[in-house]
Formats: structure tokens, sequence, C-alpha cells
């Protein structure tokens, strides 16, 4: 299994680059996978990021997009409760990506 | 993740095959075209064998030390339990028929894309150690040694598959690709050698009871959450029930829809639809999915997964099932579910309770596809519908190669379409019907890693479309299957810009009339329907 090292710790990620352990996360790693992706994190990315552990944490998965997108228009006001904004944030999608620094798994998709 | 090369370098094919005879012509793994192995934990999941950490890019796949005699065995045991498997093996001819009818041949220019040649794959295995010409000849009479390599090969093209059967059409002696790419991926599951892609879902399903991991709280909160968008459309707050004993029909429909945009339209469709009828059904929790990966995995993990099904209808005590629109879905319950799993003599031969029609089709698995269902309710005059609604939408469908092939599900959904779409226009006829182009990522190929490979596979069917567009104006691509919804987005985007897709349900509820709806100012999509882009939202 590939890893991946950050502050002189090993920790094991998928093939494409997702963190394995749903526990190994903390804010430091995020940022480092953030930086990784090229994200630079405001607190509009953090508001995202936390939302879907919070979610993840309550339903094993992370939300459909238009809960995402409906709760970030709550947070952040209803002119930012589209993708367009979602994706504005994380360019590499705020399914794929915004999982990725949020260090949950790979989203399946639909199967 | 490999890169998807741009559209204009991906549609420079080349079909000029290497001057090297195909044996000796050896496997380049390309990035983009193959999907990650899978992980342990799936198969220990499941009980599958040889499970361990791997990687299908590394040179060492990690097989036990007997894996050619596990495979030969495998083969001399489906051999004799499949008659079919033995006449394709022994009855092709080579004429070459199917050679340009499969999409990853068109979209790819590789020869081993070819059904004759993938199936040689397997065949030249086959006469090598299971003819007595091959046994003498060996290569002489087109047999070839199994090794470390071929066994890759077979995972790389296996895999390259997606089972449509569309060369089948086309094979005068009616060979049945799909049997061998079948076959040829349960003997690699026999050694542990699944992609990610396909063992996770199943590994999800076996244990939570879809391929997406919706736990039971997760299902209802999703729902809910879209009937707070219906109702912010339609006025009408809807309460459908979960788990019901008693109801008189159980819906199935795959996970996708209860998860995922637009499937996620389609399901509200079908909330409406149900709502309005007044109709006695429930959806289930434990039998959460229609669609079935260990098809594309094994017969006995099909089996597996596809039982919860019935043992829910039984659970239940309802009269029938209802299915959602999902393409291998169809493919399982039409052709495999009533000899896996039934009789099913606990169910009823379904009749609509609305219309009174009664469907003989499905007498067998009791099982009722739910664009036959709709397509009788319109047929006999029991929606009140308002086409106009779907005035801004040019529609082209584009038959799913499960419900066409698999069961003949060609006039139901274009009769709902005509029904409540005033603009409607058809791919050219050699790209539709039983001769459908597939999506290029059924059969459990619609990862994200082999992306390159879907946009080829896909390429046909994007260009069929890319006609209709040009030539109509066409602006959405209307399935009945999940995976067309998760897939044909993206190949939309990659080659026809401006093309967007829906289930055929997501344009019924637009065109649905409900008792006691308010004024509609907005589609599924929360979108301005055509006339009311100035009006407020509520």
């Amino acid at each position: 299994m590939p890893t991946m090292e950050f502050q002189g710790k090993q920790y094991e990620v998928d093939e494409d680059g997702y963190l394995v352990n749903l526990d190994d996360w903390n804010k430091e790693l995020a940022g480092h996978i953030a930086k990784l992706e090229g994200v630079d994190m405001s607190d509009a990315h953090w508001e995202v990021v936390n939302f879907l552990r919070d979610y993840y944490q309550k339903y094993q998965i992370a939300p459909m997009i238009k809960i995402l997108v409906k709760e970030i228009g709550k947070a952040m006001g209803p002119e930012k409760g589209n993708t367009k904004y979602l994706y504005e944030l994380y360019p590499g999608g705020p399914a794929k990506q915004a999982c990725k620094i949020a260090g949950l798994p790979k989203p399946t998709g639909c199967v | 993740m490999a890169k998807v090369p741009k559209p204009e370098e991906l549609s420079k094919i080349d079909y000029k095959p290497s001057k090297k005879r195909w044996m000796d012509t050896p496997v380049e793994f390309k990035e983009g075209m193959f999907c990650h192995g899978t992980r342990a934990k799936y198969l220990e999941t499941v009980g599958f064998p040889n499970p361990r950490e791997w990687s299908s890019k590394d040179e060492d796949w990690k097989l036990p030390e007997n894996w050619k005699e596990i495979v030969l065995e495998a083969i001399k045991e489906r051999l004799g339990k499949y008659r079919s498997f033995r006449l394709f093996m022994d009855i092709c001819v080579r004429c070459g028929a199917c050679a340009d009818k499969c999409q990853f041949f068109l979209g790819t220019g590789d020869p081993r894309n070819m059904p004759v040649l993938r199936a040689e794959l397997m065949r030249s295995v086959y006469r090598r150690y299971f003819t007595a010409p091959g046994k003498i000849m060996g290569r002489l009479a087109g047999g070839r040694e199994l090794t470390y390599d071929v066994l890759k090969e077979w995972w790389y093209y296996f895999y390259q598959c997606s089972e449509c059967r569309r060369c089948s059409v086309f094979c005068p002696y009616g060979i049945d690709q799909a049997e061998i790419t079948m076959i040829g991926r349960e003997i690699l599951n026999l050694l542990g050698l699944n992609t990610d892609w396909i063992a996770g879902p199943v590994a999800n399903c076996y244990a939570k009871g879809n391929h997406l991991g919706l736990e039971p709280h997760t299902i209802k909160s999703n729902i809910e959450f879209m009937l707070d968008d219906i109702e912010t459309i339609t006025g009408i707050r809807i309460e459908p029930t979960f788990n019901r004993k008693g109801a008189e029909i159980l819906f199935v429909t795959p996970s996708g829809d209860l998860f995922g945009d637009p499937g996620t339209y389609t399901c509200m469709g079908y909330l409406m639809l149900f709502h309005e009828l007044g109709l006695d059904y429930t959806w289930s929790t434990y039998a959460s999915e229609g669609g079935n990966f260990g098809f594309f995995t094994s017969m006995e993990m099909a089996k597996r997964l596809n039982a919860k099904i019935y043992a829910e209808a039984k659970r239940l005590g309802v009269k029938w099932i209802l299915g959602g629109e999902c393409g291998h879905m169809w493919r399982v319950i039409n052709q495999y579910m009533d000899t896996w799993n039934g009789p099913a003599d606990f169910l009823e031969v379904p009749v609509s309770p609305i219309t009174g029609s009664r469907f003989d089709n499905a007498r067998a698995t009791r099982m009722v596809h739910v664009a036959e269902f709709t397509a009788d309710l319109i047929k006999q005059g029991k929606l009140k519908l308002d086409p106009t609604r779907n005035d801004h939408l040019k529609v082209t469908f584009h038959d799913s190669c499960n419900t066409a092939r698999g069961m003949g599900i060609f006039e139901e959904p274009r009769y709902i379409i005509k029904n409540v779409c005033n603009h409607f226009y058809e791919m050219p006829e050699d790209t539709i019907r039983e001769k459908t182009f597939c999506c290029g990522s059924g059969a459990g190929l619609n990862a994200g890693e082999n992306m390159e490979l879907r946009m080829r596979g896909g390429f046909p069917r994007a260009n069929a479309v890319n006609y209709v567009h040009q030539r109509y104006g066409v602006n959405m691509l209307a399935n009945i299957c999940a995976i067309d919804r998760a897939a044909l987005p993206t190949l939309m985007d990659y080659w026809v810009p401006g093309v967007k897709v829906t289930g055929v349900h997501e344009l019924v509820a637009n065109a649905l009339v409900m008792k006691g709806e308010k004024e509609r100012t907005q589609d599924l999509r929360l979108e301005p329907l055509p006339g009311k882009e100035g009006a407020e939202n509520v």
C-alpha cells in the first residue's frame, strides 16, 4: 500500500492519494494535502472540509453534492450555495478534491 | 491519475495493426486504460480468494503459486458446466463480422479489442490445453501457452469489454462475447484479480445492501432531501414509506438514483409519480440496490447479491416488485433471477392497480420495469401531462445495452418520452435499439483512473449524439440506466458539450400535472421552466 510522508511520519494512502485511515487526519495534514493539490485553504475551504467530516461521521459516506451545496449556502450566504462556487473553491471537484483534503475515502460515485 | 488527452488528439485513432502476429505483439499497459487492482478488504468481506494488497501497475501481482493449475481447472469446470462456453470456444470461424462493431475497438484501434480477438485470448489457451490438435501441435493449431503475461493480458482486456453484447447481434453464429468476458473475469477472480471499482461496490452491497454503502438513515435522509426540493417545486409534501410490511408493491432501484445527479432527479420523478397515483408501495433499506456489480465478478457473487430482492419481497409480504431505471439490473432480473433465486411463487403475477393491466411478460420474475408500468399508465390515459414544460428540451434516447439487448425494451421509453416531450429526435438507426452503442462505462468500467478508456469506448455513442446535436439541436440525452446517468454526463462534456443527461422519469415528473400542485415555475433541477424565467423562486 502506498504511503505519504508528512513531518517525518508515514501515512497510508490509496492509489489516488486518499488517506486510508480516517483517524490519521488532522488540520496540518489536511493543509499539506491541500498544498499537494494546489489548493490555498481559506475559511470557505475549511467550511466545506469541516462539513464533509461531520457529515461523514454521521452517515459513513460523503454527502450528495446538492446537500453540500445547500449547507454551504446556509453557512456562507445564498449567493454561494451553488455548484459553481464549490468548483471555484475546489477546481478538482467538490467531491473528489474536497474529500481528499478532508481525509475521506475516494467517493465511489454512482454505480 | 493519468491525464486524459484532448478530444482532438483522442479522435485520431490508428487502426493499422502491428506488422507482427498478434501473439508476438506484447501488451503494453497504458495509463488511463485500466483500473486499480482491488484492495484486500473488499475480497475479505465476501470471502473471495487471495486477498492482499497489490497494484495492477506492479510486476508482481502476488498470485498463489499454483495459479496456472487454478486457471486450467476453472476452464475445465466451466467447459463442463456451460455448453455455451464450449460452443463459443469451438465454433468461431473468424469471419470478422464482429471486428468493427465493438465501441472499444472503434475507439482504440487496438486489435485485441476486436471481439473476435478478445475471445481468441482465451480460445488460444483453450486450444492448447483442451483440444487434441492444440495439445499436439501447439501454436500451429492456434494454441498458446498460459503464461503470467497471458494472464495479465486477460486482465487488461477483459476489463476493456463492457459486456454490452453489441458484437453478438452481428455474429452469424450468435457468439456472445459477453459470456466469454464474464467467464474470463470469473476465472481472474479465483486469483483475487478484480478491480477496486467493482470489488468495492460488491463488498458494500454485500455488507450494507447497496453499492454505495448507504446506510438506512442515509437513504432516508437523502430521500427526505429530495422531498424538500419536490415541495419547493410543487408545493406538495410527499410521505413515502420504508420497509413497510403489507404494502402491495416493493420498489427497488439502483442506489445511484439515491445519491448522484442526475440520477436523483430520476428518483424525484418516481416519488412524484407514485404519490400522484396513490400507489401502495414501499422502499426498502435492505434491498436497496437494483444493480448488481456481482454480475461483473462471478455468477456466484451476482446470485448472492441478487438474493435479497426476493428475500425482502417475502419478508414484507408484497404482491409484486416494481423496478427502477437501470441497465444491467434488468439483464440479471430478466435472464437470471428466476432460476437463481426463484421461483417467486410467493408473489403474484403483477397487475397494475391503476389500470388493471396484467404484466404477463413478468409472470416468471414477478418484477416489472418502471418504463413498462408508466407506458401503460399513459396508454390508458391515467396521467395528466403537460409536455410544454419540457419544451426547452430537444431530446434523444440512448438505449441501454442491457435493457435493449437483454430484454427488448425499445418502445416503452420512446412512447413515454413522446408523450411528455414535444421535441424528440432519434439517433441514426445503426446506433440505437438492438444495435445501440454502449456508453463505454458499463460492466464496472465507470471508474476515474481509466478515463481515457471510457472516453474512447464512448466515442461512437457520443458521435451519434453529436449528429443529432448538430442537426436538430438536441440538448438532452435520455436513458433508462443508472450507469448511463453516472457516465454519460462526463462523456458528453468531453465529446459533445452542451448536451445534458436525464432519466426518463425526470421528464415524466416535469410534465406530470399533480393534484393540488401550485403553479410550477421550476423544473426538477430547480431551473426555470420555459416561459417562467422571470418568476420568483419560492
